[in-house]
């Protein structure tokens, strides 16, 4: 006897799935992609809406080759399979390999170096250098950029006096630093530290002022963030990475930060901007929705509000971006070490096993491109699982 | 508005001799999806004559949209299934490729959209948008393409044409661009004119400046008219016939004074009685029609509408009602219909009985 | 109107980027442990490296150094080379317009196909071939620079030897920095092609993923139903009607892509061995010519902030929404 409850609306607002499949078909449908809608086909960046359940088999690849890299690097690294000596060098081995001119040589599948050093080993324990400083700059990205990028979008055209008085004296201080530097030490005859502080205080001072006076954070973190996306990354990194290193003599005395850490940190320094900028278009349209305006009205504070409703959301984001990120870096370490900074010999990373040995490429090839698959391999990997991360989240908004 | 009235002339069943334009004969256009084969249009038949206006009403999802794109053949080439005839001026136009069709497009039949502000391309002039139709069928010079878009303008009745037509679409109000999709749809002068929705995105007010403005252009062009829409008071007094659709199927056809006068199916009934009066008192309960219009990969057995029927009987939703003629001219698919006293009798039960339909439908009488 | 006020914007952010960026990297180097007369005269006395350092300034307070700098390269004088005493804007001079041939053939080349690669791809969504073509260009993408310099090099260098792996001859640009130079373009072109393929690749593959989801949005809309319901032929609707709405994105990463371009540019530059700013960068850092590597740095800089704006410029032209938008900002 009793029927459904009647259901709302008017005539004319009803669209069942099927009309949208329809309308969509339709629309889409035009010069032959309705397949591809009906189908929830993946759109080349993810933009698709995926109907299948579970990872797909190109992912499982992915992550298997990963695990298996990641796996010989710690083996290699801790000691427990080494399958040789990275170090040492076999004589009659040198330059010979697959593909070489010179021929292979017994008992080295995968040929040696030109100073003799059996291929396998170096690379095992080049893929822990890769792969830490890869790791490690992206963590140190991922870490700075992702929670001043979610500091930007949360606080983003909000009034936050803190906030703006914060980053405003921040800024502040450093224009005051140099132009009131410049002043103070050049017209006025201020020793330099004095100058820098002086000129530092009074700027921060007035980006303060200005700061609270606005109250917009965001504003003041895209700035930074674009002026250091002026400047190509690899220069800033190339300075960065030479500065931190030192010259050749105090390297040579065993002084001067150890490389890994230094390409970490300027890789890191590099990929802040880049992360935050994804962190924080991720936040800004997560912030804006109604949940957290509906936590402010509850009068949790704002820590509290970004960590339990906005993190989750903005980390999907953060994530895929991550993993695109480590597969850059790994790219990076390799440039810059092509570049003559970076990882110093003979401790082995994949980048400087082929820019020890470039010289060589016509000769003995098998160095470069052993070397090479393993990267691509590596960063091919990376990118398919970010992308396959990116469109399971749907993270349109998480787009620059 | 009264012509309408009398331009009743019933339309005819018989197959090519009646001379008309456009016959339409059991149109099917099912889609491949990977819930299954969804039959968006199934069955659909119709003529239409040069000069008339027919209107084709009915909720979101019951095809009307799919069948107009299916006539005009604007369908993607995959997952697409159709069936059926439509022949055009005596040809068949299911025969022929993209390339024979694009004669048509635009010269022969004509296609007005939902929204203007999507309709039009935002990075191009106006004017452009306008010539470049003209350009396509008509092998005119550029001058003269440009006249007769400033003549098409005028037509439509935008001010200042000469200058609009460097304009962008951006720079015009929702009811200049709709005026202008018109004046695009008519540039090569159409014998037929779809017309989908053309009203639903503008305020009201320019609604029924646009509706005559369409009106007065298929007069002087002795033009054809489809005019899609799910509202009936758009369709009362501007079409010469009426064709309410559900579920992809054709449930009742009439010329619309008598459609409006004498309906039979219960949907037509549901339809205008859930359309707010002026003379109701305020705070009158608006009569909804419950439920959701049906699963279209998995239709119900039986009458597709029975489910939200106030009048609906279990023959009903066994049995399947075929499209019966009754009066010449006037069709409909029912068991129970309106106004007869097996529909009355039923309806009794039904509200008897509690049926919500009936019900809300008791509630809202005011016919 | 709005173009003074994008002129305006941009110059200020000329300007705040100049000053950072030069500070910061004035600052950078100038800690980089390491003394340049060291490297001029390693031989030499405490006093005498003492009375170099003097003349080349270094003995000077910091910020003094810094405007003396500033000022310089206010009035177009971008220091001197350490070593040689050479004007680095000599040395701008020279290798400036050999990097900036490079990377417009590379983005040339990227675009030539990118465009038809992208819109067939859009065209035939969903298809085989578009599967293949979107499979090639993630493969491509995850190609670092550096190893598809390497292999181009190695297999066409060495194995085939189509082409040459190293060395320049001078093309059109280069007589406009130095009169000089006159070109030889048969030469300049069979030595700039593989860097400039190399770094194309890169390019080709996000140009034409970016193009394709663009254009899928795009050829989903209601005025391409309208443009198609009034008879035009479907190739004037792909590229007359399509491309024009979603060649922005494009535009816009084309711009910003310019800042990884450069760097990739520095290291095909070392590996094929073309003496463009790329390759002097290296060598700057290497040698310690701080100066050098500053200039080079803020040139870099400017040219970016300069070819945003251009990107900017391009952007209102193609979309008038965005010149009606800037007008009434």
């Amino acid at each position: 006897m009793p029927e459904r409850p009647p259901e709302t609306a008017l005539v004319g607002e009803i669209e069942s799935p099927e009309e949208q499949i329809v309308e969509e078909s339709i629309e889409g449908g035009l010069l032959g992609q309705s397949a591809e809608i009906e189908a929830g086909a993946v759109i080349a960046g993810g933009e698709g809406r995926r109907r299948k359940a579970g990872l797909g088999f190109g992912a499982w690849l992915a992550i298997g080759w990963l695990v298996f890299i990641v796996l010989i690097a710690v083996l290699a690294k801790t000691g427990i399979l080494t399958w040789g000596d990275p170090e040492e060098s076999f004589g009659e081995c040198a330059r010979k390999g697959p593909f070489a001119d010179e021929g292979t040589a017994d008992g080295f599948l995968l040929g040696c170096d030109s100073n003799g050093r059996d291929m396998i080993p170096r690379l095992a324990l080049g893929a822990w250098t890769s792969l830490l400083v890869a790791t490690g700059a992206i963590v140190v990205g991922f870490v700075i950029g992702g929670l001043l990028g979610m500091l930007a979008g949360y606080f983003g055209g909000k009034q936050s006096r803190i906030g703006g008085v914060i980053a405003g004296a921040f800024v502040g201080a450093v224009f005051g630093i140099i132009i009131g530097g410049v002043i103070f030490a050049v017209a006025i005859g201020l020793g330099d530290v004095l100058a820098g502080v002086l000129g530092g205080v009074l700027g921060a001072a007035l980006g303060g002022f200005a700061g609270w006076r606005k109250g917009d954070l965001d504003t003041y973190l895209t700035g930074i963030f674009n002026v250091m996306l002026s400047i190509p990354a690899i220069v800033l990194a190339l300075s960065l990475t030479a500065f931190l290193l030192g010259s050749a003599e105090e390297a040579a005395q065993g002084g001067g930060l150890p490389p890994e850490l230094v390409l970490i940190i300027a890789i890191g320094v590099v990929s802040i901007p880049l992360v935050g900028r994804i962190a924080r278009a991720s936040a800004l349209s997560w912030a804006q929705r109604d949940f957290v305006l509906a936590a402010r009205a509850q009068g949790a504070k704002h820590a509290r509000i970004m960590v339990r409703e906005l993190l989750p959301n903005v980390l999907p984001a953060m994530f895929s971006i991550s993993l695109l990120g480590i597969a850059i870096a790994i790219v990076a370490e390799g440039t810059l070490a092509i570049l003559g900074v970076g990882v110093r010999p003979p401790t082995p990373s994949w980048g400087n096993i082929i820019a020890l040995d470039r010289g060589n490429l016509f000769k003995s090839p098998h160095i470069v491109f052993e070397a090479s698959l393993l990267i691509f391999l590596t960063v091919l990997a990376l990118n398919f699982l970010g992308d396959v991360v990116r469109s399971r989240f749907d993270v349109r908004e998480g787009g620059i | 508005m009264t012509e309408s009235a009398s331009a009743t002339a019933p339309t005819t069943r018989a197959a090519s001799d009646s001379g008309a334009l456009l016959q339409v004969t059991d149109v099917k256009t099912h889609f491949e999806t990977d819930r299954g084969l969804v039959r968006a249009v199934d069955g659909v038949s119709f003529t239409l004559e040069r000069g008339k206006t027919l209107g084709i009403v009915g909720e979101s999802g019951c095809g009307k949209t799919v069948l107009s794109r299916s006539i005009m053949g604007l369908l993607p080439k995959r997952g697409v299934v159709r069936s059926g005839s439509i022949v055009f001026e005596g040809r068949e136009l299911t025969d022929l490729g993209p390339k024979e069709m694009r004669e048509y497009w635009g010269a022969q039949m004509s296609m007005i959209f939902q929204d203007p502000m999507t309709s039009l391309n935002p990075v191009m002039k106006i004017g452009k948008q306008i010539t470049e139709s003209i350009r396509q069928h008509l092998d005119v010079t550029k001058e003269f393409a440009d006249e007769l878009a400033i003549n098409l303008l005028n037509s439509v009745r935008i001010p200042e044409p000469e200058a609009r037509m460097k304009e962008y679409p951006h720079q015009l109000s929702g009811g200049m661009r709709q005026r202008v999709c018109i004046a695009v749809a008519l540039a090569c002068g159409p014998k037929l004119l779809f017309a989908d929705e053309p009203t639903t995105a503008l305020d009201v007010t320019v609604q029924a400046q646009v509706l005559d403005l369409m009106a007065a252009q298929q007069r002087e062009r002795y033009m054809a008219m489809v005019l899609i829409t799910h509202d009936l008071g758009v369709v009362a007094g501007r079409a010469d016939e009426i064709a309410v659709m559900y579920a992809g199927r054709i449930v009742e056809k009439a010329p619309t004074s008598e459609l409006f006068s004498n309906m039979k199916m219960p949907y037509t009934e549901a339809l205008l009685s859930s359309i707010p009066k002026l003379e109701d008192a305020t705070h009158t309960r608006l009569a909804t029609i419950p439920g959701r219009p049906p699963d279209l990969v998995n239709p119900p057995a039986g009458c597709k509408f029975a489910p939200r029927c106030a009048y609906a009987q279990d023959r009903c939703r066994e049995e399947e009602p075929p499209l019966i003629e009754e009066k010449p001219g006037h069709m409909y698919r029912c068991w129970f219909p309106v106004g007869t006293p097996e529909g009355a009798a039923a309806l009794e039960r039904n509200k008897r009985e509690g049926v919500v339909a009936a019900v809300a439908l008791a509630q809202a009488e005011t016919l | 109107m709005e173009l003074a006020k994008l002129i305006g914007r941009r110059a200020v952010q000329l300007l705040v980027v100049l000053i950072v960026v030069s500070f910061f990297t004035f600052l950078l180097i100038r800690l980089l442990p390491g003394d340049p007369t060291d490297a001029i005269i390693p031989f030499g006395t405490e006093e005498q490296k003492r009375l170099l350092r003097e003349d080349l300034g270094l003995e000077k307070g910091f910020f003094e150094q810094y405007w003396d700098y500033v000022s310089g390269l206010a009035q177009g004088d971008l220091g001197h080379q350490y070593s040689s005493g050479r004007p680095v804007s000599d040395l701008v001079e020279q290798s400036l317009p050999i990097s900036l041939q490079l990377m417009i053939y590379a983005q040339v080349i990227a675009l030539l196909f990118a465009l038809p690669l992208g819109v067939f791809a859009a065209y035939r969504a969903g298809t085989k071939s578009d599967r293949a073509i979107n499979t090639t260009g993630f493969a491509l993408l995850a190609v670092p620079n550096f190893v598809l310099a390497l292999v181009l090099s190695y297999f066409i260098g060495a194995e085939l030897k189509w082409l040459p792996t190293s060395g320049y001859a001078p093309g059109w640009l280069d007589p406009l920095f130095d009169p000089s130079r006159s070109p030889d373009i048969g030469d300049h072109i069979r030595y700039m092609l593989l860097p400039a393929i190399t770094l194309a690749v890169g390019q080709i593959a996000i140009y034409m993923r970016l193009l394709r989801s663009d254009m899928i949005a795009t050829l989903q809309e209601n005025f391409i139903t309208m443009a198609k319901a009034k008879g035009i032929p479907n190739r004037r609707i792909l590229w007359r009607h399509a491309l024009r709405p979603s060649s922005l994105t494009l535009l816009t990463v084309a711009g910003l892509n310019v800042g990884i371009l450069i760097g990739g540019a520095i290291v095909v530059e070392v590996i094929y061995g073309i003496p463009g700013m790329g390759q002097k960068i290296g060598q700057a850092i290497f040698s310690r010519e701080y100066v050098e590597l500053q200039s080079y740095v803020v040139v870099i800089a400017v040219l970016f902030v300069l070819i945003n704006f251009f990107v900017d410029f391009l952007y209102s032209v193609l979309d008038p929404r965005i010149r009606r938008a800037r007008a009434t900002t």
